[in-house]
This record gives C-alpha cells, sequence and structure tokens, in this order.
C-alpha cells in the first residue's frame, strides 16, 4: 500500500550528509510512487464504459492530480524519459477535458462515423449500435447545417490542426447521399435557435458515450493523430448540436 | 430497503423525509405525545411513501439519468399540507403532501362504489355528507423542473422569500421561482469557454437564511464564494472569497482532492458558515474571508492512507455536515458507521456508531475511539480494521430540539437525548 506522496527533498548545501543520502535514496521510491499513482489515474479517467455519467467533479480532481504530476516530472526532466513526448502533451489535453476517453483513441481525426446520429435516427428503435448505412443517410442530411454552423465552431477552436479534420469530414459528406438542401432549410425555419448556444453544443463534450457507440467505432480503423484530439471532440459536439436540431423539429 | 442518499427535517421536526437511490421518499411522522405512552415521545413512524423520480434515459447521450434522490428540501408549511422539494442529477419536482380523513357519502349521481346509479332510480335530491375514514396521506407531484441542467445536480436551497430556490449543478446555478417551471435564470456560470480549462467546479450551494439576496457555494478546490444578487443578475464575480492559505509542510498529490468543499451550511444565526472537506469540517465567520474559525479534525488517522483511499475512490466520498438548533454543536459522519459531533464552546467531541449490534432501542451509545497508535487499547478499533463500506455520508438534527437521524447505507437512525 502506498502512502501519500512525499515531499520532494531539496538538494541544496544546506542539508546535512545524512539527510542528502537519504534523500538520494527516497528519489527511486518517490518517482515509482509517483508514476504508479500517475497511472492509476490514467486508468481512473479511462473508465468510460458505463451507462452512467461519470461524476464530473471526481473526472476534474483526477485530471488535476494527473496535470499536477505532470508538470512535476516536467520539472524533474523525468517526463520525456519516462512518457514519448509525442503523447504527453497531447494525452493531458485529452484527459483534462473530462471529455468521453473511449472516444479519444477512435474516433477522432477519421470523423468517418459521428456516433450520435445512431440514437437520433427516428426509426432506429433498438439500442444497439447503428449499421454504418443508416448512420451515414442521417449525416448526410445535415450538411448544410453544418455549414451553417461552422462559423460558430470555428470559434470555438482556433487551432491549427483542425483543418485535417475538417478536411475528413468534408470528404466522408461528399461521398454520401445529399438529400435536397430545401427540406433541410425548411427543417431549421421552424426551430428556435436561440436555445441551442454554445453551451448546447459544447454539452456534447461532456458526456459519455456508450459502449455500443465505442463498438461502432471500432470498425473504422486508423490510429488517431492525438494532437487533434480535441478539435475532433468539438466537431463531433458540433455535430451532436445539429442532429440535436433535427430531432427537436 | 435502498441506499439512502438524502435526509432532512421540516422546518418544525415534526416531519423527517429520506430519498434514496431508487428514486423513493419516505417521510416519518413524530408521534404526538401521549401521557399514556410516555416512552414513545420521539418515535418516528412512516407517514408517507412515494416514488419520486423515475430512472430515465437521455436518447441523445445514450446516457442513463438516475432516478437517485440528491437532495430533499422542505417549504416551510402554509397551510394543511406538506411541501417539499426533491431533485436527482436533472430534475427537481415540488411535492404536495396532504392528509386526507373525510369522505363524501351521498352522491346523487353514483353510488358509494363509484359506479353511476341508473337515472330513473334517482327520486329524491339530497346532500352529501363528509364521513370520517381512515387517515389517508397523498402525495403528489404538483410541479417538475426540468430541462435546466446540463451536468448534475447537487444541491438545492429554499430562500427565506419561500418564494424562490436556486439549484446547483457541476458548473451553473439557476435561480428558480416556485410557481414557475417554464423558466429559469442562470445566476452562476463557471463554465469556461474551453472545456478542456476546466479544472474547478460547483460542488455544493446554499442561500443565507435570512438575506434573500444572499447565497454561497463552494468548490472542488476547497474555496467558498459569497454572491449578492443584487449586485448583477449574473453572479460570477463574488462578493466574498473565502480560502484557507495550504499549509505547504502538508502539501502532497491529494492535496486538492482533500481540501474539496463537499458540504457547505449556513448556521441558523447566519453568522457563520460550516464547510465539510475530506478529512475535516470549519467554522467560518462571514466576515472574516482569510481563514476559518474554527477547524476540527474529523478522521486525522486517514491523512497516512490517502493513496489506498485514492486508489478505492473513498477519497471522493462526499460527507454532509450539520448544525444542531442551536448552532452550539456540529455533526458529520465517518466511515465504518461512525459519526462524530462537536461541541464548539465545550470544546468537547464524541464518537459515535450507528449499528444495530451496538445500539438497541433505548440503549445509550457508547462512545467509540479509533486506534491511532501502535497499542490498541481494549475498545478501540485499529485504522486499519475500519469498513470502508460503512460510510455515514447524510445526518441531519432536529430543528429544535436534540433528535439526530443519522443514515447508514439503507439504514436509517434515529437518536435522540436521552431525558430522564
Amino acid at each position: 500500500m502506498f502512502v501519500r506522496g512525499l515531499k520532494r527533498k531539496c538538494f541544496d548545501g544546506e542539508e546535512d550528509i545524512e539527510g542528502t543520502l537519504a534523500g538520494i535514496k527516497a528519489i527511486p521510491s518517490y518517482n515509482l510512487q509517483r508514476q504508479s499513482l500517475l497511472d492509476m489515474s490514467l486508468v481512473k479517467l479511462q473508465l468510460c464504459h458505463m451507462l452512467v455519467e461519470p461524476n464530473l467533479c471526481r473526472s476534474v480532481l483526477i485530471a488535476n492530480t494527473v496535470r499536477q504530476i505532470q508538470e512535476e516530472m516536467t520539472q524533474d526532466g523525468t517526463w520525456q524519459m519516462i512518457n514519448t513526448p509525442s503523447t504527453g502533451q497531447a494525452s493531458l489535453d485529452r484527459l483534462v477535458s473530462t471529455d468521453i476517453l473511449c472516444r479519444s483513441s477512435r474516433d477522432q481525426a477519421e470523423g468517418k462515423h459521428v456516433p450520435a446520429y445512431g440514437t437520433f435516427n427516428k426509426d432506429f428503435e433498438s439500442d444497439q449500435p447503428p449499421d454504418s448505412s443508416e448512420t451515414m443517410s442521417t449525416a448526410s442530411s445535415v450538411q448544410t447545417p453544418r455549414n451553417l454552423q461552422s462559423n460558430v465552431w470555428e470559434m470555438e477552436n482556433p487551432q491549427e490542426n483542425k483543418g485535417n479534420f475538417q478536411k475528413s469530414l468534408d470528404q466522408i459528406f461528399e461521398t454520401l447521399e445529399n438529400k435536397s438542401p430545401n427540406s433541410v432549410e425548411d427543417l431549421f425555419s421552424e426551430v428556435d435557435n436561440s436555445y441551442y448556444d454554445l453551451d448546447t453544443m459544447l454539452t456534447g463534450m461532456m458526456s459519455n458515450t456508450k459502449m455500443g457507440h465505442c463498438d461502432s467505432l471500432e470498425t473504422f480503423s486508423s490510429p488517431t493523430n492525438t494532437a487533434s484530439n480535441s478539435n475532433c471532440k468539438s466537431d463531433l459536439n458540433d455535430l451532436d448540436h445539429i442532429v440535436e436540431i433535427l430531432v427537436e423539429s | 430497503a435502498d441506499i439512502i442518499s438524502t435526509v432532512e427535517f421540516n422546518y418544525t421536526g415534526d416531519l423527517l423525509a429520506t430519498g434514496d437511490k431508487g428514486g423513493r421518499v419516505v417521510i416519518f411522522q413524530r408521534e404526538q405525545e401521549a401521557k399514556s405512552r410516555p416512552l414513545s415521545r420521539g418515535e418516528y413512524n412512516v407517514y408517507s411513501t412515494f416514488q419520486s423520480h423515475e430512472p430515465e434515459f437521455d436518447y441523445l447521450k445514450s446516457l442513463e439519468i438516475e432516478e437517485k434522490i440528491n437532495k430533499i428540501r422542505w417549504l416551510p408549511q402554509q397551510n394543511a399540507a406538506h411541501f417539499l422539494l426533491s431533485t436527482n442529477d436533472k430534475t427537481i419536482k415540488l411535492w404536495k403532501i396532504s392528509e386526507r380523513d373525510k369522505r363524501a357519502e351521498g352522491y346523487n349521481l353514483k353510488d358509494e362504489d363509484g359506479r353511476l346509479r341508473e337515472p330513473f332510480r334517482v327520486t329524491e335530491l339530497r346532500v352529501p355528507t363528509l364521513k370520517p375514514m381512515d387517515l389517508m396521506v397523498e402525495a403528489s407531484p404538483r410541479r417538475t423542473f426540468a430541462n435546466a441542467h446540463t451536468y448534475h445536480i447537487n444541491s438545492i436551497s429554499v430562500n427565506s422569500d419561500y418564494a424562490t430556490y436556486l439549484s446547483a449543478d457541476d458548473l451553473r446555478i439557476n435561480l428558480w421561482h416556485l410557481e414557475v417551471t417554464n423558466r429559469s435564470f442562470n445566476i452562476v456560470d463557471i463554465k469556461p469557454a474551453n472545456m478542456e480549462e476546466l479544472t474547478e467546479v460547483i460542488t455544493a450551494a446554499e442561500f443565507h437564511p435570512h438575506h434573500c439576496n444572499t447565497f454561497v457555494y463552494s468548490s472542488s478546490k476547497g474555496t467558498i464564494r459569497l454572491c449578492d444578487m443584487r449586485s448583477s443578475a449574473l453572479c460570477d464575480q463574488h462578493s466574498k472569497f473565502f480560502e484557507e492559505p495550504e499549509d505547504p509542510s502538508s502539501r502532497s498529490f491529494f492535496s486538492e482532492i482533500i481540501s474539496s468543499i463537499s458540504d457547505v451550511k449556513f448556521s441558523h444565526s447566519g453568522r457563520y458558515m460550516m464547510t465539510r472537506d475530506y478529512l475535516s469540517v470549519k467554522v467560518w465567520d462571514l466576515n472574516m474571508e482569510n481563514r476559518p474559525v474554527e477547524t476540527y479534525q474529523v478522521h486525522e488517522y486517514l491523512r497516512s492512507k490517502l493513496c489506498s483511499l485514492y486508489e478505492n475512490d473513498c477519497i471522493f466520498d462526499k460527507f454532509e455536515c450539520c448544525w444542531n438548533g442551536s448552532d452550539s454543536t456540529i455533526m458529520t459522519g465517518s466511515y465504518n458507521n461512525f459519526f462524530r459531533t462537536f461541541e464548539r464552546e465545550a470544546h468537547r467531541d464524541i464518537t459515535l456508531e450507528a449499528s444495530r449490534e451496538s445500539s438497541k432501542p433505548r440503549a445509550i451509545l457508547k462512545p467509540r475511539k479509533v486506534c491511532t497508535t501502535g497499542k490498541r487499547k481494549k475498545d478501540e478499533i485499529a485504522v486499519d480494521s475500519l469498513d470502508f463500506n460503512k460510510k455515514i455520508l447524510h445526518t441531519a438534527w432536529h430543528p429544535t430540539e436534540n433528535i439526530i437521524a443519522v443514515a447508514a447505507t439503507n439504514n436509517l437512525y434515529l437518536f435522540q437525548e436521552k431525558v430522564n
């Protein structure tokens, strides 16, 4: 069992030799403990396979702990040794947003599947993950609204990597069957958009997908571009938001 | 019986409401004193049981919305009926609990069993009369306040104007009028523009007992903000900010987690407020923001076990706290079904246990002690023997008398001061 994190000993000249020796001995075990704590925290944050929304307070506290450890490890210089540089910053981003964590590695840059759509399909009765074709046809109808919303979305995430995701998203929509834009406009004219402010759009970020989404997402392979995690999430939320409007109308 | 998730006395203390994980509310009523049965004074019996919330499924997010009752708050009684607010993660409901002890008999158009009478059988006109019947307690939902919270509601608090109330979730606080269900005003919003920058959430909120414009909310970083609704419509700027400076010598990776405030309660006087964090209870003077005036260690022996408690998630347990009627004593729960009371002036504290084994009806509770040193005395319990599954998160104190309600998982215990 671990005890609470040891306070780092400070190696300045004022320490007596005994203290310094003790400090040197303490460091490996302190690093080990710290690493274990980091691993434990990451595991806790990864618990996304739940039907109920995870406790936001708990997630934020764990994420803060992870950040604290990472900051200390970065100062130590041990961060680079233990963790690959490419994933370091990105994984922090991934963890800090208490987002759907099971989404993170599977569903972003490709953007080939928008998880939320399946459940919005009105003909779709069961809770099972939708088959791709159904999802795609639903997705096609929101091509126009996506463009309408894209300004807002861009405001939210002025990050350079979003372009990549945006492109893949565009490609997907192009390949889909286009419904007549007029019908979509009609849908929109009836909906009071004022309710759907940024908050609702970003709401999707906080939600946790259920297993079904993760399962269906697995059919779309490809490793993640971890740097674009955050952008991808917002894109998906953007789409969530659009589908919310569709359902509401 | 389901796990009890909230306990609350009403303003007179005659009624005690409990909410559970299954969405049910059970209300107990205090028996009237009867000279023939002096020992029955203070006994609470079931008065009403009803299903307040049902499980829901949020189709947009593909998530279940738990029916667990997070909080119950009574409204002051204004007529024969009783009203309370109960909330789960997303929806607040106003319930009316009323008694019916009479029924009308002698209708013209229908029989006693409700069947319509044949018209030709109605030969005379009579006035229905009221006859006594067995007491029936009915609970009916009068208002449903829904769709105003994106995140999980952790607190509700009735304002001293008895017309409005607030509901708080992890990132926002809304103000409602009890009569209006289709509109609520957002008065606090700490959601960052970019959710990835989120580092702090709201953990509890409460209205001041006397000043209807003042409320406080606590955060996961151990801070309390007092807001005045007169200053602006959106109270993102606090009027007062309460935070105790961190003790650098006790800093660890768990410092922030254990500083997270799980409950905040104003004293009845309105002069003080009490906050509960993982290891301690602090009393704050509203006039002094830089540190609490009193700090009580609830279970300091857990400080060396924080890593284990982090591993098993116990470190995230949200304990509540409460004042007694005169604000002289405060109470809060701990593990192993222990709960603690602290007498502020007398500087006395006691640890008691709520369990079937150690408390028979009418028996006096024996003080408990947790052994912190190596040598365990008789009757002491070692820290490693504590059962961390038996946690007392919810307690309530009668508004005027020394009667306390303690929820131990799925059992409710009521204790009262022994009167000779």
